[in-house]
């Protein structure tokens, strides 16, 4: 695992949209694995900087991270969940009691329950970053 | 809790000042008015049941099940009695009222004082009229099922051969009881001294389409000849039935089923007492026996009610549950304060003899002046069809059906109204269409014996408010717990389902059965152009029915589908994406998201040197266990990358997956059987473990379950079991669709006495039919109850090969059975699939420090938020010592 601050890219992360609950002015890239080592829309979970981060390379091709933390039970499960879509938007449902969250920004999508930390992601070379 | 069959002293210890009640009688009528009593408030009144039977109030409509079979007929929920303003005394029988003094005596001596008395006695089986009716059988309560059986298992065993059963009487008791001997594999007749069966309800033709129907079930039928005597030997044991004509028929065994008389011996006795002091008798009696009571269900004696069929009303006693049903509420609405009244007995009668379709209502014989009857007849098929109607042809006055009574459950509703098409359109079996849709009226009764309107229904499917939650129903069985519609008879049922379907339709409710906002199919159409198409992914699959990308209810769904049909290994080729939790890992995630693991044990046989093993990876691994439900171990706590290694050590050991995470077989559940116990009468053991190793495997809508017992005593619970089977000396007895859980069922008779090839190719057939159409997550249970005609449909497919589609079905079976592959063996061949078990995919083997576990009872449990928050989460999971893993 190497991590690198690439600080004028802070804010701007390339692939797949702004998070919603990083504050940019802490984050640096991490480079956490290689896109071959990830099968497609099978989660798995990262250990970025100490923390869990599931992460998920979609058979699109995109890549999201959220927090491997289910809000709802406290269990680091979220990366075993299903991915799927909600009117377009690519999701993943908790596996434990299957809320499901953007998996953009993390927003959960079964009524009011509280969201998950989403992490800006991007590939360089055939490296996975995570912004954390 | 106050189920007692003690003899109690007097009520003591009852708060001055509250009420009390005193039923005499435990039966269904009784049932239904303390149940009615407690759904209108029990505050301030006590009520005190005196039972002479010695069960729970059970359902006398359904006996024959208990006949034929090992059917729980109790009333209710059991729980029901604890209530402690009720107090249910059972063998616990009254001898005399005293009227003047406010008491029931009972036979133990106790007194029982009361403020407002309710007679629920019943009737008996009216005694054969000539010489040997004490050699005679009745058929009237479970004590006499329980002796019937015995005596014909006796008769069997000390004959030598099949027993001959003579049944005196043709009307539903006595076809019921015939057929029921049949069914417990005697040779068995009908005597009936009219010219033709059940001719209290059926006119001569309908009589005679009937005797047909009968024929075919395969007992003979006497009809025309008066019986005149039992005849018996000079041991007492019964050799004959001799007829008025001068012929004999054989038997070994006689039972009277030639009508009720009404238990009205309290009500006489209090009248004698009181003809015997001198004074006036206090009860009327009917002109066929019974207490006579008015209207609201009052006898004439003051704080004296009557209900069910110790109760005359109009000079008639009837033995029907409906109107017993009606009065208990009326008496219980009266005690509220209210002002119901008994509207009469509704009559109508359904025949629930398997194959024998049979009904007949309101006024049948046409005896209103001036009444039409509108026939269709065809002898020779047994069919005969009968509208009743006003002289103008448009008021629906009764009718018959015989051998087609499929229009009965769509007229019955109408009775007294106006027809909405003409008569003879409901004759459908002289058009083979189908009857004309009917609009039900609000008030129409749709279930009699419960007495549900149509209405009643529809507020149901709105959202009446009537049931906790008050969300509108949307299933049957919701409809069926809040209305009680259907729960009793089942005859109106169909009628039931339609209306509900109707009603959701109107609603807008989309009763569309669309998996999810990905497919607009439903399961069943899912699994079929998969099967037809021969789909293999579910790329394919979306990409031909669906939209978007999935999700959490349509992926599981396909993967369950495709696994049903092609035993590939559920994780490769993208697979794995589409599992759910469970099946992702090949193990069940527990709340703090580690897994728990569980060997097969077929049968629950185990030996010493595996159960070591288990121990042996338990204590390794700091694994928590506990004995499952399914005579199995289950070893929790394993983070997900241990699951790899802790399958290497079971696999070597000779063990394979127990599958508890799928959607799948999950344990033949068995008791240990004739090999050991000395009331087995067949090796469950061995069955079960038979059955255990074929099903293994079988990706199903919802987990299976069986249970194999090796005697009636049932210790396997195998009733509570998806598929059960219960050994009788005859063969093995075949059960379906029960389940534990949220909404127990008891699995119902499929098919009795079958050799083991027949049980397999029954269960091969049952399992694939439901495989095949049952809804997502749908349970065997629901899933019969719901298909179009019910268990009886399942009857004629999986015994009868109705749809011609058995063959396929067992392919299907064979198929899986020969490519079952053991998914953790699988997993461990393959280092690409072992990849999947890693914990961090840029740490593969860091364990997760999430997972916290304390020691409880010398076990890990997960440690709850405060311990957490206390050991902090960096406390390493598997440690060597200490309580902290
Ligand atoms: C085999 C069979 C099939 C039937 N099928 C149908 C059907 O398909 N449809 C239908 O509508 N009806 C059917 N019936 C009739 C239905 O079961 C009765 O109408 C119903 O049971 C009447 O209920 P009840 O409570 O009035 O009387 P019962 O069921 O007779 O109950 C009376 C109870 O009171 C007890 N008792 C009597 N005297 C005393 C006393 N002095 N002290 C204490 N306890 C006493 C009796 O032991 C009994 O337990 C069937 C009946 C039988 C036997």
């Amino acid at each position: 695992m190497t991590s690198t601050a690439i600080p004028e890219l802070v804010g701007i992360p390339s692939f797949p949209g702004v998070a919603g609950s990083v504050d940019p002015a802490v984050t640096s890239w991490h480079s956490v694995c290689r896109v071959q080592d990830l099968e497609p829309d099978w989660g798995e979970a990262a250990l970025v900087e100490g923390r869990q981060v599931a992460l998920f390379l979609l058979s699109s091709g995109a890549v999201y991270a959220v927090e491997q933390r289910d809000p709802v039970t406290g269990a680091h499960v979220m990366a075993r969940g299903i991915v799927g879509s909600r009117a377009g938007q690519a999701t993943i449902a908790s596996p434990l009691h299957k809320q499901v969250y953007r998996l953009s920004d993390g927003a959960c999508l079964d009524g009011a329950g509280s969201s998950l930390a989403a992490f800006p992601t991007r590939v360089v070379g055939d490296e996975i970053q995570v912004a954390a | 809790m106050s189920v007692r069959s003690t003899p109690e002293g007097t009520l003591a210890g009852t708060p001055a000042g509250t009420r009390r009640i005193v039923v005499v009688g435990g039966g269904p009528a009784a049932h239904r008015f303390v149940e009615a009593m407690a759904a209108r408030g029990l505050d301030g009144r006590s009520l005190t049941v005196l039972s002479e039977e010695n069960y729970l109030p059970y359902d006398r409509v359904n006996l024959g099940k208990a006949l034929t079979g090992h059917a729980d007929l109790t009333l209710g929920d059991p729980s029901f009695w604890a209530d402690e303003r009720v107090s249910l005394r059972l063998g616990s029988r009254a001898v005399r009222l005293d009227l003047d003094a406010r008491t029931v005596h009972t036979r133990d001596g106790a007194e029982h004082p009361y403020d407002e008395l309710v007679l629920a006695t019943g009737s008996d089986a009216a005694p054969l009229p000539f010489p040997g009716a004490a050699s005679a059988h009745v058929y009237r309560t479970l004590d006499d099922v329980h002796g019937l059986k015995r005596a014909l298992t006796l008769l069997s065993r000390s004959l030598g051969r099949k027993p001959h059963v003579v049944v005196i009487g043709g009307g539903l008791l006595g076809i019921e009881a015939a057929a029921g001997a049949l069914e417990l594999g005697a040779e068995s007749s009908v005597v009936n001294r009219s010219g033709w069966l059940m001719n209290a309800q059926l006119d001569e033709g309908a009589g005679q389409a009937l005797g047909r129907l009968i024929a075919g079930q395969g007992f003979a039928v006497h009809t025309g000849t008066a019986p005149s005597a039992v005849l018996t030997d000079d041991d007492g044991a019964v050799t004959g039935v001799e007829l008025a004509d001068g012929r004999v028929l054989p038997a070994d065994l006689v039972v009277a089923a030639v009508g009720i008389r009404p238990r009205d011996e309290l009500a006489r006795r209090a009248n004698e007492d009181a003809l015997a002091g001198g004074g006036a008798a206090p009860f009327s009696v009917g002109p066929r026996g019974g207490v006579v009571i008015s209207e609201d269900c009052s006898t004439g004696v003051p704080r004296v009610w009557a209900v069910g069929e110790v109760a005359s009303f109009g000079g008639e006693c009837v033995g029907l549950v409906a109107p017993a049903n009606a009065m208990a509420e009326v008496v219980a609405d009266r005690l509220h304060g209210g002002s119901a009244a008994f509207p009469g007995f509704d009559t109508a009668t359904k025949l629930k003899l398997s194959g024998v379709d049979v009904a007949s209502f309101g006024d049948a014989f046409a005896a209103t002046p001036g009444a039409l009857e509108i026939v269709y007849a065809d002898p020779a098929r047994g069919v005969y069809q009968k509208v009743v109607t006003t002289d103008d042809a448009r008021t629906l006055l009764g009718g018959i059906f015989v051998g087609d009574a499929a229009p009965y459950q769509g007229l019955r509703p109408l009775l007294g109204r106006e027809l909405p098409a003409e008569p003879g359109a409901f004759l459908t079996a002289a058009g083979g269409g189908s009857a004309p849709e009917t609009e039900l009226p609000d008030d129409a009764v749709l279930c009699s014996c419960n007495n549900v309107t149509a209405g009643a229904i529809r507020d149901a499917v709105g959202g009446c408010g009537a049931c906790e939650g008050s969300a509108p129903v949307q299933e049957l069985g919701e409809l069926k717990g809040c209305t009680r519609a259907g729960t009793q008879c089942g005859s109106c049922v169909p009628m039931l389902k339609k209306l509900l379907e109707k009603e959701l339709t109107t609603a807008g409710v989309t009763v569309s059965k669309a998996l999810c906002e990905h497919f607009a199919l439903s399961r069943q159409e899912l699994f079929d152009a998969i099967r037809v198409l021969q789909l293999t992914s579910f790329e394919e699959v979306l990409h031909r029915y669906g939209s978007g990308a999935g999700c959490d209810i349509c992926k599981p769904t396909v993967a369950n589908i495709l696994a049903s049909q092609n035993s590939a290994y559920v994780l490769d080729a993208g697979r794995g994406t589409l599992q759910d939790t469970n099946d992702r890992a090949l193990a069940n995630m527990q709340k703090d998201g580690s897994y728990s693991v569980v060997p097969r044990i077929p049968g629950g046989e185990i030996t010493p040197e595996k159960l070591a093993v288990i121990a042996s990876v338990a204590q390794q691994y700091g694994l928590y266990t506990k004995i499952t439900g399914g005579q199995r171990i289950d070893l929790f706590g394993a983070r997900l990358e241990q699951l790899p290694e802790i399958w290497k050590i079971l696999i070597d050991a000779g063990m394979e997956s127990g599958q508890a995470y799928g959607k799948s077989l999950r344990t033949v559940k068995s008791c240990v059987g004739s090999t050991w116990c000395r009331y087995g009468v067949q090796d469950s053991v061995s069955m079960a473990i038979r059955l255990e190793l074929r099903y293994r495997g079988l990706r199903s809508p919802h987990k299976l379950k069986l249970g194999v017992s090796g005697c009636a005593r049932e210790c396997a619970e195998a009733r509570g079991k998806d598929v059960g089977v219960i050994a009788t000396a005859d063969g093995w007895n075949l059960y379906v669709g029960g389940n534990g859980g949220a909404t127990p069922s008891h699995a119902q008779l499929l098919a009795q006495g079958l050799d083991d090839e027949t049980l397999i190719r029954y269960i091969d057939r049952y399992f694939m039919y439901y495989i095949r159409t049952a809804d997502r997550l749908q349970r065997t249970a629901r899933w019969q109850e719901e298909l179009d005609g019910g268990l009886e449909q399942v009857r004629r497919v999986v015994l009868e090969d109705s749809l011609g589609i058995a063959a396929e079905l067992e392919d299907a079976m064979a198929r899986h059975v020969d490519s079952y592959e053991d998914e953790w063996a699988a997993t461990l061949k393959d280092p690409e699939r072992l990849r999947r078990f890693r914990a961090f995919v840029n740490a593969p083997d860091t364990a997760d420090d999430s997972i916290v576990h304390v020691s409880e009872r010398e076990q890990i449990r997960p440690a709850t938020d405060p311990e957490r928050v206390l050991l902090g989460a960096t406390i390493p999971v598997r440690g060597t010592e200490g309580d902290l893993r």
